[in-house]
């Protein structure tokens, strides 16, 4: 890949791992007052089973109702001494963070020691109760209240079997939900959530040695549970899939999508930018085409999936109204079979080049929450074993070359082995793709 | 040592915080520019503020505002909409336009480098867009199928319908995107006028934050916008006055949304301008009621009752008079209840349970502790100091913030209840499934419901 090279982006660390395997990151930066505590724990919806789904999820709830020498809520407390405070799940890892003042590190350090070594004790029937409403009106409110909402939970039924880790939504069955016991939770919080299945990092104005005496302090003697087995799997698709939901909306909307290389393997940079040539911005070859030039469609969304066990890439086109989805799909096959066949253009790779080196320098400007440098070094650290991997994920995407992202569009972006997933308003499945099964979702 | 867990550790004292200095310069032009030096990143943040958003919107024409906003990337000079989409992307440029009740707000992010190109571009085209009729008529088109979509989407439907009961046909009225009627009416002539009558160097703030000295950063500033000529224009017309808002007494509005599986629900009345001296012991007030997770309202509808994913309350701050407002999604057979549970937190928080000592130590010590954290990134410097511009505060304030809201007594959050919250005479809004929620709602005691379509 031709680039400019335009930043020296970096992000330095000290690690250290503690007696009872907790990976502990400290990253120094004295711009704000503030540190970013962020803990990730591998675990998500991927170690769930068929049949009772939603936990790992629900977890990130009870996690902030208090734990053994806590008896109360989590917010309080943080909230109180300035803290920002959030958590998030998906299919492969739950994170937890707060962003606080200098002068609230060790209340931050106390809480999040406290609920992973003394959960349980403060997870009562009420709390699971009350956790678990909270939580199927976020299913109402995110997905069931919400136009497309669905869409997602039929695509991956259809990309991956029943069985398969990513078979089912992070948020969870509603009946297994509502079918789920208080033990069952016990048992996951034992299996999961200890210091050798998590990576402890910190970020912000600290000094580092103190940083790593603090978080023995408080996470030293938390005892060493079993690391958890490595979830393995693989799908594939045999065919074209035609699928269709019906659905509140006033627009028909196309879904495609493929398997592609899992995050980090090679191809999923690739993947990434093919993303961004075919989607994003009206220089996209699909916005252009579709949107910009013929004016068959809305919106686009085109972009890679990154996931540990095996990642999809994901292409939406809204209609626009009166327009087909069946000649939209014409127009898409045409886009991906060019690009196939001639892969990207030197002017494409520029622009990819220098968004993806300022992008990089852009992450850098946060110390906490989602996407954050603390939150960074935990991903790198958990799904590689490597926080300094910063370094090497800018090069998987400057190493790549316009043959190698046509190789990868055209190894991955088959027509005969994808999902078509119709969504169209109630009542007029005949605006679907021709042969489209009907998918119930509950 | 080991943690000691019989109780949690102590919070040290604040750090020291210090606002990076703002520098005020004025151009040729009369364009306001405010530079700020932020050295973390070698990145660099333009916001133009221009004084004029969606209540500038000629009656009708609703959505001209943003309208005209959109069309301001679509083209300048020599460049189309896609050279323009190319040039960002090769400066590695993060763009966005945003237009308010009051104002529009363009924000182009860029790395150091390519400073005096990104001001360059974002200057181009701000002051000379091409308004070309065909790029017009297609994002017009967007627009009106934009808005097509929005009636899918509960929480816009909620938006524009309580901004109608709020403020009826004045100004504030409508949403930024308008309506149907309005932009299918609205022509590219009108979208030029309004931009010469709008976009003018002497109702405009430029602030740039960035890796660069003062100097520097206003001769990036001046080099690009120095040339933007002043082409006189009225001063925009103050709006009408829209008195206390005082409505003679409770409503329930509800908008169908056959077979929904939640309800979305807003409830509130018109309050008080954002240049109230009030605004401090109003923001704490609102953090005990509902500003944050631990407030009242989201602790009773979310944590004790489980009803919602999250309830909230706040203003919808402006240079006129805003609207208070609680808002939620709440399950459809919770909807009665949780509006009731709703109504009796607005009342008690102004006489049978007003804001206890320890409620309003939590609340400043949230707003004032987490206060530093908003000031990380040049980009939130940048957007933090147009706010300064939009509403007329001091280059102080910011530094002033923290004293002043830990000088806000519990006498004055109950003042402020008193005065700007006021249960008997607020909208109740329910956007839901009609034949779920109208007899649960109706058995209220505050008047049949009236049904209103999207």
């Amino acid at each position: 890949m031709r680039y400019d090279r335009v930043v020296s982006a970096a992000l330095p660390f000290a690690k250290r791992t503690l007696a009872n395997g907790l990976d502990v990151i400290v990253h120094e930066d004295h711009h704000v007052p503030v540190v970013a505590v962020n803990i990730w724990y591998h675990v998500g919806s991927k170690d769930e089973r068929p049949g009772s789904t939603g936990f790992a999820h629900l977890f990130e709830h009870l996690m902030f109702e208090g734990s053994e020498h806590h008896h109360a809520g989590y917010f309080q407390p943080l909230q109180q001494a300035g803290g920002l405070v959030n958590g998030s799940t998906n299919t492969d890892r739950t994170n937890y963070w707060e962003v606080v003042p200098t002068s609230a590190l060790e209340l931050a350090l106390w809480m999040e020691s406290d609920r992973m070594g003394y959960l349980l004790p403060a997870v009562t029937s009420e709390r699971f109760e009350t956790q678990r409403d909270v939580v199927l009106n976020e299913r109402r409110q995110n997905y069931e209240n919400r136009p497309y909402g669905m869409a997602m939970m039929a695509l991956l039924a259809a990309l991956f079997p029943p069985g398969h880790p990513y078979h089912w939504m992070t948020i969870g069955d509603a009946a297994d939900l509502r079918a789920m016991r208080l033990e069952d939770v016990h048992a996951f919080f034992r299996a999961y959530y200890h210091p050798a299945n998590a990576s402890l990092a910190l970020a912000g104005d600290i000094d580092s040695a103190r940083a790593f005496a603090l978080a023995e302090q408080y996470f030293g003697d938390l005892p060493a549970g079993e690391r958890p087995p490595h979830v393995t799997a693989s799908a594939s698709l045999a065919r074209e899939a035609r699928t269709m939901l019906e659905d509140r909306v006033e627009m028909p909307r196309l879904y495609m999508a493929w398997h592609s290389p899992a995050m980090f393997d090679e191809g999923d940079a690739e993947m990434d930018l093919v993303g961004d040539l075919l989607g994003s911005g009206k220089t996209s070859r699909l916005y252009k085409t579709l949107v910009y030039d013929q004016r068959l469609a809305l919106d686009v969304s085109a972009y890679q999936n990154s996931r540990e066990l095996s990642s999809f890439f994901l292409l939406a086109v809204t209609a626009a109204p009166g327009q087909s989805l069946t000649d939209i799909a014409t127009v898409v096959d045409s886009e991906l079979q060019r690009l196939a066949e001639d892969g990207p253009t030197v002017a494409e790779m520029e622009r990819a080049a220098a968004q993806v080196e300022s992008h990089f320098l852009y992450r850098l400007q946060s110390v906490g929450g989602f996407g954050g440098k603390s939150d960074q070094l935990n991903a790198y650290n958990v799904l590689r074993g490597n926080p300094a991997y910063f370094a090497e994920d800018l090069e998987r995407y400057r190493r790549a070359t316009p043959d190698g992202v046509r190789d990868t569009a055209r190894r991955v972006l088959r027509f005969d082995r994808r999902v078509l997933l119709s969504v169209v308003p109630r009542g007029q499945q005949a605006l679907a793709l021709s042969g489209s099964e009907l998918v119930p979702v509950a | 040592m080991r943690a000691d867990r019989s109780r949690l550790p102590r919070i040290g004292p604040d750090p020291a915080f210090a606002f990076p200095e703002i520098v005020r310069h004025t151009l040729g032009n009369g364009l306001q520019v405010r530079t700020v030096e932020h050295t973390t990143v070698p990145v660099v943040t333009f916001v133009l503020l221009v004084d004029g958003g969606a209540a500038g919107d000629p009656r009708g024409r609703e959505g001209l505002a943003a309208i005209t906003a959109d069309m301001v990337d679509e083209g300048t000079g020599g460049l189309t909409a896609i050279d323009v989409s190319d040039a960002l992307a090769r400066l590695g440029a993060v763009y966005d336009a945003d237009v308010g009740a009051d104002a529009t707000t363009f924000m182009l992010m860029t790395l150091s480098r390519f400073a005096a190109r990104g001001a360059t571009l974002l200057a181009d085209l701000v002051t000379r867009p091409a308004l070309t009729e065909p790029d017009f008529s297609r994002v017009r088109q967007l627009r009106l199928d934009r808005l097509k979509q929005m009636k899918d989407l509960a929480p816009a439907v909620a938006e524009r319908t309580f901004l109608r009961l709020m403020y009826g046909d004045h100004p504030y009225g409508h949403l930024a995107i308008g309506t149907a009627d309005a932009v299918g009416a609205t022509s590219r002539d009108e979208v030029e006028a309004f931009h010469r009558r709008t976009f003018r160097p002497r109702a405009a703030t430029l602030v740039v934050a960035g890796a660069h000295t003062h100097a520097e950063l206003l001769d990036i500033a001046d080099r690009a916008f120095g040339a933007w000529p002043d082409e006189g224009g009225e001063t925009p017309l103050p709006h009408a006055p829209i008195g206390n808002g005082a409505r003679p007494g409770a409503r329930i509005v509800i908008v169908p949304r056959e077979g929904a599986a939640q309800s979305e629900m807003r409830i509130g009345h018109l309050a008080v301008a954002r240049n109230t001296p009030s605004y401090h012991a109003l923001l704490v007030m609102n953090a005990v009621l509902g500003g944050q997770f631990v407030s009242r309202v989201n602790m009773k509808l979310r944590e004790e009752k489980g009803y919602t994913y999250g309830a909230r309350t706040g203003f919808d701050w402006r240079r006129g008079i805003a609207p208070f407002y609680l808002q939620a999604s709440v399950h459809t057979a919770a909807t009665a209840d949780a509006v009731r549970d709703s109504l009796a937190e607005l009342d008690a928080i102004r006489g049978s349970r007003p804001a206890s000592s320890e409620e309003l130590e939590l609340a400043k010590a949230s707003l004032t502790r987490g206060y530093p954290r908003n000031f990380e990134t040049a980009q939130q410097v940048a957007r933090s100091v147009a706010q300064l511009a939009l509403y007329g505060l001091p280059d102080t304030y910011f530094e002033e913030f923290v004293p002043t809201v830990h000088a806000v007594t519990v006498d004055e959050v109950s003042r402020v209840a008193q005065q700007y919250i006021d249960p008997a005479r607020a909208t109740t809004l329910v956007v839901g499934d009609h034949a779920a929620v109208s007899d649960p709602l109706g058995a209220l005691g505050l008047g049949l419901p009236q049904v209103v379509p999207p």
